[in-house]
């Protein structure tokens, strides 16, 4: 190649170096004409790709999230043949697999969406079309936001004024109990605040690697961000047979068996239950609080349903409340993350992707290490911000919003009430299926008898014997729902979650399609 | 003290220990700093909040030139980008006679898009496709005829949610075989924060500050030949035009580095926020897709590359909407069922900044009624940006001990700055990088926010400090005066002549 002797040899970048003054001068061919040449002579380098399921983060390979996974990917293949004119023995797919309101005919909150539109465009505050209560939430959160505008980054823990009427609400909502803006913490959605409390909690090796406590069955979120962080997954199985309650001893037994392996150091509930719906009892919380203060666990109450309580004789009682109302041994002591989001309850804001998180009891300088975490991000969307902060500060009585936005608020949850009860009843008719009350949240997780003979054909697939179940159900109906193996449940049982969120003519001619293909599944398989 | 902490621990005789301390705390996120929002910029509120609460000081206002918010600097929004998500917010708008008829149909087409017609769904995890497939044809048109396949869009929560979603999927091995990623000194801190976050190695390669911070494929090789001593790297990260030196990298560098990053078998991070902030004329932004493309089949077909855009720079600054695309070509079809998994774990991106996006890479065009007004706001922006940019880069370098490199694009002005030994060695005595503890004086005496080079990173010896073009062009001369007042009086003060 090259007679002059260069500083740094490198045969494929240049024919000639010079060096002057010890920098390296390359005299290279132009680049183009370089891989022509090698094209031309057939000499073409092998070059594998960098990125492969060989080289990739060992940990993401292991992340499952079904509520998105392979049934849902076969149900919009399936929609798209119908749109190119397959013909298949239903007119349409019915997306019973996720919580997402407005995507099942749900109407936004007037209001929400009336202050929302005067945020982004502030023209709109000469309209005489917008009431005056709407127009005085847009000027305050625009106040609150940089150059008045919801388009500048906001501070990384949130627009100040929404983590105040945040604070606000929950004083409200727990009878005068303090909560202090400065706990608050704005988020993408709920899953973004518990993933960033789960990453400060993940850390040690092996036998002292973080074990995480979760429910079976569980909102795969939690599994999934256990799996990528490469933290423990402890399972604690709630109690099917008792309407999927809670029990304390089940907890201290898988406790007790992770301690061999792991260093459990957080417990996650999801109150009201997703998938299961269970609304807990006063006296459950309080003795997972005790139990958490004993075996020195951090608390995560996921609490984004906090609104969907149908069930009489339950109510909605926040962990923080439950925990104050014990006094300052537990209320001083006991460290807990609680998560609410624009996405459920009556709002079904999902698309906005607001949520906030509230942190209770944390390390002064773990605090300062989460705000520094967040900053990297810089803040969760501003759209979102102030749709949280209407759920948090909604029309009062008196004022000219109030009478339509009640009106609106009790349609959705009178509707999803019904709903509730309708397929919980119309479930209980089919041989085979055993459905719990549906007491809260947005589905119902009802316990499938599967004939030996499907279980044996899903297993020679490879397939769990539900997923094998949902995916006849799915090409057969048009019926998409999640197998329950997608959440967890105990070995030998099967189950799916459904959604009791299409409209109610919808949902019964769905609940009876699924009744007529469970019969004609049993028979098929006995 | 531990004995403090013991005895406020003590509760009823009990020793009260919490689960999650410093020590059992996560050492990643120990690890993570973030300087655009850091400990100066954290000083800075508290001097705002003092002063709002009638505290007196040198100055009656902070200026927070740290962060590239152009709305917050009082930049205004693109009134066609904002009619257009306020119709697909409240749909109701539609009938009002108020909002242009090209506004409508564009929001017709979003709302068409999404589940229930409602922004308030959830969109397919990687995005809604007719604004996947809008993005694509924008690229094709940036590109010059280029072929975008809308299938490798991703929208995302920003460039940032992009940048580290395709960070975690390269990020593996173990000690020598640990992923080594490599990024430009000085760089967005966005970069070594997520590196460190998730224990990946930071390999460094330094910028060239005597040719106006031009990327040297001497540097990247060598930079190279280091790391693979001790990880593996498997990974280069770019961000053209840069933040925060503003460099706009020509097209024979960018050749250069896509050869070098095929050769070495090196995965292409292409940062390009700032695609639509170029000032220089004799400057042009180059898309490392188009390069690529350019550079035959061979590298086309083969070179990984995922290239990053945001609603947050250009002339929209729309920061709060947190919106973003990235498009990945030539990724394994078998990782990229990966990457869909791993976003459909956090379900979907802003719906608002996907329609924001949607705006802008589908904007008004010239037979459209929006036009005029659009293409006036949009060269008025852009137009200021320039004059900025040339203002800061006249005004620092008649300041002596200030040097600063052409502001050639991006948003911000990254200029050396001569710190007198004296001053140096107050720093080091007082624990804080020297450049940290020149900004914090600029902060107390001015009320200036400014962010030091030691939170980017710059060659040792070296001080730099970042400040944004942002603020008004008059608010600007002030800040620049203020600056350079500043700097002399420093200077003479920490004089080696007694």
């Amino acid at each position: 190649m090259c007679s002059i002797h260069t500083v740094i040899p490198h045969p494929l970048f240049c024919c000639c170096y010079e060096t002057l003054n010890g920098k390296c001068l390359a005299l290279r061919t132009n680049i183009t004409s370089f891989s022509k040449a090698m094209s031309e002579n057939g000499a073409l380098p092998l070059r594998g790709k960098v990125l492969t399921l060989d080289t990739m983060n060992a940990n993401v390979k292991k992340v499952d999230y079904a509520v998105r996974g392979p049934i849902v990917q076969r149900a919009v293949q399936i929609e798209k043949e119908l749109k190119e004119g397959v013909k298949k023995p239903f007119e349409e797919v019915i997306k019973a697999n996720i919580g997402d309101a407005h995507a099942m005919g749900q109407r936004p909150i007037t209001f929400f969406r009336q202050v929302m539109a005067l945020c982004t465009y502030p023209q709109l505050l000469d309209d005489n079309k917008f009431p005056e209560d709407a127009k005085n939430r847009a000027r305050r959160i625009l106040q609150s936001c940089g150059g008045n505008s919801i388009g500048a980054y906001t501070t990384s823990q949130g627009i100040d004024c929404v983590r105040h009427d945040v604070a606000n609400y929950i004083q409200r909502r727990d009878g005068g109990i303090p909560s202090d803006p400065d706990n608050i913490y704005l988020t993408t959605g709920a899953s973004d605040g518990i993933v960033t409390i789960l990453k400060l909690l993940t850390t040690g090796e092996g036998r002292t690697r973080t074990g995480v406590m979760i429910s079976i069955p569980q909102y795969p979120l939690y599994s999934a961000s256990i799996a990528e962080l490469g933290a423990v997954q402890i399972n604690y199985y709630l109690n099917e047979e008792k309407c999927w309650s809670l029990d304390i001893s089940e907890l201290q037994r898988s406790l007790q068996a992770a301690r061999e392996h792991c260093n459990p150091c957080v417990l996650c509930i999801i109150n009201p239950g997703n998938p299961t719906g269970q609304v807990q009892s006063r006296q459950c919380i309080e003795d997972v609080i005790r139990f958490a203060a004993k075996e020195n666990l951090f608390l995560m109450a996921d609490e984004v349903y906090q609104d969907n309580v149908y069930a009489e004789g339950c109510a909605f009682h926040s962990f923080k409340k439950v925990l104050f109302e014990m006094g300052p041994e537990y209320s001083s002591k006991v460290e807990l993350a609680s998560f609410h989001s624009t996405s459920k309850c009556y709002m079904g804001e999902c698309g906005f992707r607001g949520g906030y998180m509230e942190v209770m009891n944390m390390d002064p300088e773990v605090k300062a290490q989460l705000t520094k975490l967040v900053s990297v991000r810089l803040c969760p969307p501003a759209p979102g911000q102030a749709l949280m902060d209407l759920v948090v500060n909604s029309p009062q009585p008196g004022e000219p919003s109030y009478q339509t936005f009640m009106k609106e608020r009790t349609a959705v949850l009178s509707a999803l009430a019904e709903k509730a009860k309708l397929t919980e009843e119309i479930l209980n008719t089919v041989p085979g299926i055993s459905c719990n009350p549906v007491q809260g949240a947005m589905y119902s997780f009802p316990r499938i008898t599967l004939p030996e003979r499907s279980i044996n054909e899903a297993k020679a697939k490879g397939q769990a014997p539900d997923m094998f179940y949902c995916m006849k159900l799915l090409e057969e109906t048009g019926i998409c729902l999640v197998p329950g193996s997608g959440f967890g449940q105990r070995e030998g049982t099967y189950h799916f979650r459904m959604t009791i969120l299409p409209p109610t003519d919808k949902l019964k001619i769905m609940l009876n399609k699924l009744k007529e293909f469970h019969q004609k599944f049993t028979q098929q398989y006995s | 003290s531990l004995s403090a902490k013991v005895s406020a621990g003590r509760l009823n005789g009990k020793m009260r220990e919490k689960t999650l301390t410093m020590d059992t705390l996560n050492p990643q996120v120990k690890a993570v700093e973030y300087a655009v929002r850091g400990p100066i910029v954290i000083k800075a509120g508290e001097i705002e909040k003092y002063l709002e609460e009638g505290g007196t000081k040198p100055f009656s206002e902070v200026i927070k030139a740290n962060i590239g918010d152009a709305h917050a600097m009082g930049q205004q929004p693109i009134t066609f980008l904002r009619q257009v998500v306020a119709l697909c917010t409240f749909p109701e708008l539609m009938d009002s006679p108020s909002f242009p008829e090209d506004a409508k149909w564009r929001a017709r087409r979003i709302l068409q898009g999404c589940g229930g017609h409602s922004l308030g769904s959830y969109s397919a995890s990687p995005g809604v496709e007719c604004i996947r497939k809008d993005i694509a044809a924008y690229i094709e048109q940036r590109d010059e005829g280029v072929p975008s396949d809308w299938e490798n869009i991703y929208l995302t929560t920003g460039a940032s949610d992009g940048i580290m979603t395709i960070l975690r999927l390269l990020v593996s091995g173990k000690d020598s075989s640990r992923t080594g990623v490599m990024i430009p000194i000085p760089q967005y801190p966005l970069y070594s924060a997520a590196i460190s976050e998730m224990d990946a190695v930071q390999v460094n390669y330094y910028l060239d500050e005597d040719n106006c911070w031009a990327l040297d494929i001497n540097e990247l090789y060598r930079a190279y030949q280091a790391a693979k001593l001790h990880c593996q790297p498997k990974v280069i990260c770019i961000i053209n035009p840069g933040n925060p030196t503003g460099q706009v990298q020509s097209k024979k560098c960018i050749e250069e580095v896509l050869h070098f990053a095929y050769e070495e078998n090196l995965f292409v991070m292409s940062d390009e926020v700032y695609q639509d902030n170029v000032y220089t004329p004799d400057c042009q932004f180059h898309s490392f897709k188009k390069v690529l493309y350019e550079m035959g089949p061979e590298y086309f077909n083969s070179v990984e590359l995922a290239s990053f855009h945001s609603t947050s720079k250009g002339y929209t600054g729309e920061c709060g909407f947190r919106g973003g695309y990235m498009e990945v070509i030539n990724m394994d079809p078998e990782v990229k069922a990966q990457l869909v998994k791993l976003l459909s774990v956090r379900l979907c991106p802003p719906l608002a900044g996907q329609a924001a996006m949607d705006v802008i890479v589908n904007p008004p065009q010239p037979d459209e009624h929006s036009y005029k007004q659009f293409h006036q706001e949009k060269s008025s922006v852009l137009g200021a940006l320039a004059d900025k940019a040339k203002l800061t880069e006249q005004i620092l370098n008649a300041v002596p001990g200030i040097k600063c490199n052409p502001v050639q694009g991006a948003m911000y002005a990254f200029p050396r700055i001569f710190i007198p030994p004296k001053a140096v060695e107050e720093a080091k005595a007082l624990g804080m990088q020297p450049d940290m503890f020149y900004c914090l004086r600029l902060l107390e005496e001015t009320g200036i926010c400014v962010v030091p080079g030691s939170g980017f990173g710059q060659k040792d010896g070296t001080y730099h400090f970042r400040m944004t073009i942002l603020p008004s062009i008059e608010k600007l001369k002030v800040l620049l005066g203020k600056v350079r007042d500043f700097h002399i009086s420093f200077l003479k003060e920490y004089s080696a002549l007694e």
